[in-house]
């Protein structure tokens, strides 16, 4: 096999993997550009999966089938939204310690996901999922045609998401708000601006964005459900944050960074190349370590205020 | 004013433990249990005999370790997440250590599992530690990876280096390790029962972490630290040691819990050994005010919780998974209390509140008086 189909066959594996750490790191990148750190992305993931999932599966024999993986992925985007409003309320409302809370939303996601499955699935049953679309002409490119442009429509979504997303943080009202929320609530509360309002809006974007990611790993990755199914991705979508320094460019190359690692290790066991399989799932983790003791001089460009509840009723 | 503020926690909680009991009844009625039904399963079922409670006391030894680290840890100022990786590295090293030394007596080898658990766990958990004091890292995230970095150890180990060579001969390769030698065994406190020495171990941690934390300089240091880490530093503590002191702890008792569980119940490292005893560590820690006199109840307590759940999937059909639900909904509405009782403007609301209300029914009472 020549290295460049080599390398062509990994970066086509690379950018599917890439899709759900890169929705639910721009997802919480404005959780914390609003000064929330929100450490239940995984939990909103996994009940995102599961919705994701259910919503065809139990269409699959009426007339709404063909609208299935739509409304599954519309059902992912409500319950991550609905599960960013209790987060706000935890820690927003009530101003509970962020990391703490953060673990309690992970562990009910994760929970609620795989009790709802056991009950009304049980076993390992599959769905059809989303098929890829390629675009014509593009997908015709030599070597980027199926790198980029043969992949199914959340893929392309996630891909434009990102211009979006900076579009939203930089260039529009709101996104100025959430980034005076993050850095200075006193001061913005001072302009006028409704900290606690802007930090339920950001969650409730932050834990849609998680759900759809979660819809896309059961409806596209994986075309199934199971309890693993997340792995600790929201958890790698929060450092990748970090390691994109609160950019959506950034969190863009750090997803594709940790798919390519992720693609790489899986095309060397289809190569032949023997390692032990354990170590080789562990090296995204490891991966993340790293990246996280190597990102430490970035903290000054993160959100100053990150992971402090405001309170304007406090006199200092 | 003392009143008042007995008052105030006392409906705060009730109220917050009403809410929580609600919302997991909405989840059970959902599934098609009947809530009643399951709650009353899970809280009087495990106590209904003898075997019951000591299973109980069973479960709650591991729990009771694990959450005596964490509260540790984060008194002083670091959320460890990772028990559960450090219980499977307590497990490893503490089997291994059995293992390699199968003639010992009981006085040297008893001691050196646990030792050898308690040390890999801290190891472990140091890892965290170091990574948070000298490079930044957010503990959280670093101890959640090292979580999935443990699972994968510890399978790989009992797959490949740790495997029971019986398990090669016979075939059926169930991922387990041999079988530890006698004299590595805790011994059990009630014949016909699991319950082993490792509840009074427990017991003995509670009260010198009690000790470590409020008699000596240490534990003051540590608690500044957690508590304010500018001030702390201010008055020439090294907060970056403490933490990674915190963090040793943590992990050692977390590794004793794994050593614990190997030696006192399971006799050899099985797959799912640590069942989920990390996580839960972190609820009891929390639900038992991070203090030795709360954690001990709160660990006999989700001891009742662990193996009730299990009797309601058996016979209610409720998927175990609902534990880590309940698990979830506590921890959310301990720390939303917690803000609450934290918070004087909150408390003066409530009385203003309380005030308006109880004025307004004494008038009501006059009215219908005269």
């Amino acid at each position: 096999m020549s290295a460049g189909l080599m390398i062509y066959n990994v970066l086509c594996l690379a950018v599917p993997f890439s899709v759900a750490l890169l929705l639910a790191a721009l997802g919480e990148n404005f959780n914390q550009r609003a000064g929330v750190f929100n450490l239940g992305c995984d939990g909103i993931m996994c009940m995102g999966a599961f919705l994701g999932f259910m919503v065809p599966f139990s269409l699959k024999a009426t007339p709404w089938a063909a609208y299935g993986n739509l409304l599954g992925i519309g059902a992912a985007l409500a319950v991550g939204a609905a599960m960013g409003v209790v987060f706000a309320l935890v820690t927003v409302t009530f101003r509970a310690s962020q990391g703490i809370a953060g673990i309690g939303l992970q562990m009910l996601g994760w929970g609620l996901a795989g009790t709802l499955f056991r009950h009304f699935v049980g076993g390992v049953t599959g769905v059809e999922g989303m098929a890829a679309i390629a675009i014509p002409g593009l997908s015709k490119v030599p070597f980027l045609g199926g790198v980029l442009f043969n992949h199914n429509a959340l893929t392309y979504t996630a891909l434009l998401l990102v211009p979006a997303c900076w579009f939203l943080l930089y260039k529009t009202p709101w996104g100025l708000k959430v980034r005076a929320v993050g850095t200075h609530p006193r001061a913005a509360d001072t302009m006028g601006i409704h900290v606690d309002l802007i930090r339920y809006q950001a969650l409730m974007l932050g834990g849609a964005m998680a759900g759809l990611a979660g819809a896309y790993l059961s409806l596209c990755q994986a075309k199934m459900f199971s309890d693993d199914l997340v792995a600790g991705r929201g958890f790698i979508a929060v450092a990748l944050v970090y390691f994109g320094r609160w950019s959506p460019l950034g969190i863009l190359g750090g997803a594709l960074l940790f798919s390519i690692a992720q693609s790489f290790q899986l095309s060397m066991q289809v190569w032949g190349i023997k390692f032990p399989y354990e170590f080789a799932v562990m090296l995204p983790y490891v991966l993340v370590i790293v990246v996280l003791a190597l990102a430490r001089k970035a903290r000054q460009l993160g959100p100053t205020d990150l992971g402090k509840p405001y309170n304007r009723e406090m006199r200092f | 004013m003392n009143r008042n503020k007995i008052l105030y926690s006392g409906a705060i909680i009730l109220a917050v433990t009403l809410i929580a009991a609600l919302l997991v009844a909405l989840v059970l009625y959902s599934i098609g249990a009947s809530p009643l039904a399951t709650y009353k399963t899970i809280l009087t079922g495990p106590l209904s005999d003898l075997f019951g409670v000591t299973e109980v006391l069973v479960r709650s030894v591991p729990l009771m370790l694990v959450a005596l680290g964490i509260a540790i840890s984060f008194r002083s100022g670091i959320l460890n997440i990772g028990a559960e990786g450090q219980i499977q590295m307590g497990v490893i090293a503490s089997t291994a250590m059995a293992l390699a030394m199968p003639h010992a007596p009981k006085a040297i080898l008893l001691p050196a599992t646990m030792m050898a658990g308690a040390l890999a766990g801290a190891l472990w958990g140091g890892i965290a530690g170091w990574l948070k004091a000298k490079l930044q890292v957010n503990e959280i995230l670093s101890t959640v990876m090292l979580n999935y970095i443990a699972a994968q150890v510890y399978t790989f180990m009992l797959r490949g280096p740790m495997l029971d060579p019986n398990e090669l001969e016979t075939g059926s390769g169930t991922p387990q390790s041999m079988r530890l030698p006698e004299m590595a065994f805790l011994d059990t406190l009630v014949p016909g029962t699991r319950i082993h020495m490792g509840l009074i171990l427990a017991l003995v941690a509670a009260l010198l972490v009690w000790m470590l934390l409020w008699k000596t300089t240490l534990g003051y240091r540590m608690r500044t630290a957690g508590a304010g880490a500018k001030a702390a530093r201010y008055a020439g503590i090294p907060v970056e040691r403490y933490l990674i002191v915190a963090m040793l702890m943590a992990g050692g008792f977390a590794g004793l819990a794994g050593a614990v569980e190997v030696s006192g119940v399971h006799h050899r490292a099985i797959e799912g050994i640590s069942s989920g005893y990390g996580f839960a560590g972190i609820v009891v820690a929390l639900f038992g005010a991070l203090h030795p006199g709360g954690i001990v109840p709160s660990a006999v307590f989700f001891g009742i919780l662990l193996i009730g759940a299990d009797m309601t999937q058996r016979s209610a059909s409720v998927p175990a998974n609902m534990v880590l639900v309940l698990q979830g909904v506590i921890i959310l509405s301990i720390v939303s209390a917690q803000s609450f009782l934290r918070n004087p403007y909150a408390q003066e609301r409530f009385f203003r509140w309380f005030g308006r209300f109880s004025s307004s029914a004494r008038k009501a009472g006059k009215g219908a008086q005269s």
